[in-house]
């Protein structure tokens, strides 16, 4: 009976780990940035070219990072979803325009309405290198002390919203000392 | 166009597509400069189609990467100070060529693992068969002396 049980318990446990691995979406790169400082942002705003925006302003309350662009599928899906975020008045959502084109950009926020505090432009896509962003749309949560502490890849969803971030946003500010 | 011509056509490419790589722009005039880089392109991985490096791959992501390479190279870094760049933003996913770390220890142990662990049920196995064996042997000449 006891000669069965090693090969068998091995069996269970290979199965078990191979299950888990076949739940998990290999195209999900974990982010290296996470519970580090966000990397460093000064980029013109999409609206006023002359203004910018910068990391270094949105210290001292804990921010979110949206990339998009108006060529990426799942930034339409989920612009829905940022608008209904942004009227919760939670906290201030930054966008990061992703090597997109300036009009068009522009013309897609006109019509569709703007959830953003404010959308810096990268056209070149360095800052975006710096963040680690391979694919829009992107999600990042960034702790009042600038520390990145949570990233969302794929189209952000209410259900996402309410278990993923707002917790998250919630310890934010009680450690930064902005109550609940 | 002949079936052969087509035959021929096919084998062409089969033979020589793997050796199409997209990046074909020459970045350095320097030949050794522009191999440098384009190993540098075959070592990345290009987080959008993941099974391509940077060198093969035409997604946008991919060209922004060759061009954050060759900047880095003209600016006069080293290969390690260029990896770790990517590896800061990207984890050590982006390597083609993972290395080993805490979390793939076992990936990389396992194969002499399996070997050591293996040879050991063997042994065992083959020792207790000779033992057995052994005892037939004696048994059948105790019978007959």
């Amino acid at each position: 009976m006891w000669r069965y049980a090693l090969p068998l318990a091995l069996f269970v446990l290979l199965a078990v780990a191979l299950r888990i691995g076949l739940e998990r979406d290999p195209s999900i790169v974990p982010s290296p940035l996470i519970g580090r400082p966000a990397p460093a942002l000064s980029l013109p705003s999409l609206q006023d070219p002359s203004y910018l925006i910068g990391t270094a302003e949105l210290r001292g309350a804990p921010w979110l990072l949206n990339v998009w662009a108006t060529w990426c599928v799942g930034c339409r899906q989920e612009h829905e979803v940022l608008l209904q975020i942004a009227a919760q008045n939670v906290i201030p959502l930054i966008g990061l325009n992703w090597k997109d084109d300036n009009a068009g950009a522009r013309r897609w926020l006109a019509e569709l309405g703007n959830p953003y505090a404010a959308v810096a432009e990268d056209r070149e896509g360095r800052v975006a290198i710096d963040w680690g962003v391979y694919g829009a749309p992107e999600t990042f949560l960034i702790g009042a002390d600038g520390t990145v502490l949570y990233k969302h890849v794929a189209p952000m969803t209410l259900e996402i919203w309410r278990t993923e971030f707002l917790p998250r946003i919630e310890l934010a500010r009680r450690t930064a000392g902005l109550g609940g | 166009m002949s079936v052969r011509h087509f035959l021929v056509g096919l084998t062409l490419w089969c033979v020589l597509g793997g050796a199409w790589a997209f990046d074909s722009e020459v970045a350095f005039e320097d030949p050794v400069q522009q191999a440098r880089y384009e190993r540098l392109n075959r070592e990345l991985r290009c987080l959008v189609c993941q099974n391509q490096t940077i060198a093969d791959s035409t997604a946008p992501l991919a060209a922004d990467l060759r061009r954050e390479v060759r900047e880095m190279m003209q600016a006069g870094r080293t290969d390690a100070e260029i990896r770790q760049f990517m590896i800061d933003r990207y984890g050590d996913f982006v390597l083609y060529r993972p290395r080993m770390n805490a979390t793939n220890f076992l990936l990389w142990a396992a194969p002499a693992l399996l070997l050591l662990i293996g040879s050991g049920v063997a042994v065992r196995f083959i020792r207790r068969r000779t033992a057995e064996v052994d005892e037939d042997d004696a048994e059948s000449g105790a019978g007959r002396a």
